[in-house]
């Protein structure tokens, strides 16, 4: 059976909301419009105001709310419209949400999810198009994750939403549509994917690519590609950012002795560059090669149809590097 | 004295009846307020915060509150330790308030073991979970939404409780207070927001920093009561009001007309943007501890003798909780990595240098 990530999220939300009175809904259009890009579709009907909770245009404020009822002991999940408008809010995610637990020496818990979409959607220019899997994940006190299929969009928010700690959990809007194949364990409501654990999606003994969200998909077209040059490329879809998998990945490139990491987001202190930094002390003496790192160009998002497929990296651009490190002689682009 | 006197008198004995005990190691005189005692209790623990700080035995910032005791006190005598309370970083007083003992608050303020906080959260982290005390915030103004967000627990638990969230005049022109402010009083929402106007943020005077320093006035669409801030009885009445009517109309502002006498932080003598006229001569006519020993003269509730007593108790009890708490040890170093999470599912984390020091988080 195939659903969309969509319907994976729906589902995962409408599960845990039935299971936990504790838990609710709160954001921008969540109610009465069914969610902007209809995530919360019929959970209006279903729970009524009180637990779907439609909110002003007011990031800073709602947030805030979201985590002071999370103190209390509620289970708030508090949608952004996109992560870009959590910006408004940043203060509430890492200085209320993310150290309260530390400063109060384990008094208050925070068990909140952050969820919406991240990253670039298409056409939408730099305001809209901002990836902050890397600055969320350079927090302690946070947790991370960043589901790629319906799977993981359900397994994951399950998680997080019983999870007692704060979890930002990144959407793709370009893939809130995408169908997937689900297994019928992970349509069954106890289904759960642990925090923390990367999944290998396709096996490879050549080279190590590492990818989280939309990302893992362009890997994956890649690792076709790649197959038909000989290239047995390996796929790790990281799912979980922080606390990011080094086992997963450090055993991987143990067996494959060549990496290469991708994300959507800025390169410059971002998540390849934690992964860089992971091999480099775990298992520098397996690499036949330098680590490739391929990332959304060092620029805000243009609108211009070309240059913002420029700005991100494209399932090409990971081909290459990935025969790059495999000495693999390739055309300069 | 009468002057002074805008409380009904007969408020003053139920009071002493209804006041629950900040400290139990310190049992008030005969006859004597629970007012009284505990007001002195914060002056001289902040007073006494002042000499450690000098003394560097407490570090960073430490900001007191002697002066606004009667914000502190009042409050607490007129809701239960079931409502909630959430604060800034001026908390100390606010979480002896709530139950909190002499001892968890120096050894917090000294960074060992016995804190509230076990040393990890310092002057501006104060906590008292069991007693409803969401602390001790850091972050100007963020307080107030998370009361908000408090309040929304409360009334979707249905529970007939409120919250109360305390802010400064500083972070009285916050954006997020007014966000947050508005979605309470759509959702009606049990909170009552309590701005501590001591005129000063940090060292801007209120009508430099606001076009409109009437902040019970600013809620436009909610409702707001200026009160005396250095009477702990008209705070007391304020308190109980608000408490009744945000439980049925949703939220209201109360604006607690108070007064520091230290400076804003320990780096700030406090002298340079008012004048030591000022301070004194407010120590003289609207100190909210003479106050009171007032009208218990007045009134013949205790003698001036017996509240000496009271004093000479409480400053011994003071001393006695700083010996105490410096007895306490500092934080084990496994501390370092506890409670990052609350589950830590196995995350290994790092120190400085990872290759000597790294934990894996339960």
């Amino acid at each position: 059976k195939e659903i969309t990530v969509r319907d994976a999220l729906n589902s995962a939300l409408d599960e845990e909301m039935a299971a936990d009175p504790k838990v609710f809904l709160m954001g921008e259009e969540v109610g009465e419009y069914q969610g902007a890009y209809k995530i919360s579709r019929g959970l209006l009907e279903k729970y009524g105001p009180d637990r779907i909770r439609d909110t002003p245009i007011t990031e800073a404020g709602f947030t805030g709310i979201g985590v002071g009822a999370a103190y209390y002991g509620l289970k708030p999940v508090v949608e952004f419209m996109t992560f870009n408008f959590a910006m408004q809010a940043i203060d509430h995610i890492i200085n209320s949400a993310a150290k309260s637990n530390y400063m109060s020496a384990g008094q208050i818990t925070v068990p909140i999810v952050f969820r919406g979409p991240n990253g670039a959607a298409a056409g939408v220019a730099a305001q809209h198009s901002h990836c902050f899997a890397a600055w969320y994940a350079s927090c302690p006190g946070l947790k991370v994750l960043a589901p790629y299929s319906s799977e993981d969009a359900r397994g994951l928010l399950k998680a997080a939403i019983r999870d007692p700690d704060p979890v930002v959990f990144l959407e793709n809007e370009l893939l809130y549509g995408e169908s997937f194949p689900v297994s019928a364990d992970a349509l069954d409501s106890n289904f759960c994917l642990p925090i923390g654990k990367a999944k290998i999606e396709r096996e490879g003994k050549n080279v190590t690519i590492t990818a989280f969200s939309k990302m893992v998909g362009y890997a994956l077209e890649a690792a076709e590609i790649l197959s038909k040059d000989g290239i047995s490329a390996e796929v790790i879809n990281l799912r979980s950012i922080r606390p990011l998998d080094r086992d997963a990945i450090t055993s991987s490139v143990k067996k494959t002795s060549r990496l290469v990491t991708v994300e959507e987001g800025f390169p410059q202190h971002g998540i390849g560059a934690e992964i860089c930094t992971v091999v480099n002390e775990e298992c520098f003496d397996y690499l036949d090669a330098p680590v490739e790192r391929i990332a959304g160009a060092d620029v805000p998002m243009a609108y211009a149809a070309n240059l913002e497929r420029m700005s991100v990296p494209q399932v090409d651009d990971i081909v290459r590097a990935a025969k790059r490190a495999c000495y693999r002689s390739v055309p300069v682009a | 004295t009468r002057r002074y006197l805008r409380s009904k008198p007969p408020s003053l004995s139920q009071d002493i009846r209804s006041t629950p005990l900040p400290d139990p190691s310190i049992r008030p005189r005969r006859n004597s307020s629970p007012f009284f005692r505990d007001m002195s209790i914060m002056r001289r623990m902040e007073i006494a915060a002042d000499s450690l700080y000098k003394a560097k035995l407490i570090r960073g910032f430490c900001h007191l509150y002697d002066g606004q005791e009667a914000v502190a006190v009042g409050m607490e005598a007129a809701i239960t330790k079931r409502d909630a309370i959430i604060t800034a970083y001026r908390d100390h007083c606010i979480f002896l308030g709530r139950g909190g003992t002499l001892v968890e608050a120096f050894a917090e303020l000294m960074g060992r073991r016995a804190g509230c906080s076990k040393g990890k959260g310092g002057s501006m982290h104060f906590y008292k979970k069991d007693a409803e005390f969401y602390g001790g915030h850091g972050i100007v103004g963020a307080q107030v939404p998370l009361g908000c967000g408090i309040a929304f627990a409360q009334k979707y638990s249905k529970e007939d409780t409120v919250t109360f969230a305390m802010y400064g005049d500083g972070a009285a022109n916050q954006g997020q207070l007014f966000e947050a402010l508005n979605m309470s009083a759509l959702w009606d929402l049990p909170v009552i927001l309590v701005c501590e106007n001591n005129h000063y943020g940090m060292g801007t005077a209120e009508w430099r920093a606001a076009k409109s320093p009437a902040y019970y006035k600013r809620g436009d669409y909610v409702p707001g009561l200026k009160v005396d801030g250095m009477d702990t009885l008209a705070v007391k009445q304020a308190c109980k009001f608000a408490k009744e009517y945000v439980l049925k109309n949703g939220p209201m502002i109360l604006e607690m007309d108070t007064y520091r006498y230290h400076g804003h932080s320990m780096s700030d003598p406090g002298s340079t943007y008012r004048s030591r006229d000022e301070i004194s001569g407010i120590r003289q006519e609207r100190d909210p501890i003479e106050r009171v020993r007032k009208l218990i003269l007045y009134h013949e509730l205790a003698t001036a003798a017996e509240l000496k007593d009271t004093e000479k108790e409480v400053r011994k009890g003071v001393d006695d909780a700083i010996a105490q708490a410096k007895e306490s040890p500092m934080p084990d170093p496994s501390e370092l990595f506890a409670n990052v999470y609350s589950k830590g599912l196995g995350t290994v984390a790092f120190g400085a240098d990872r290759k000597v020091l790294k934990a894996t988080l339960p």
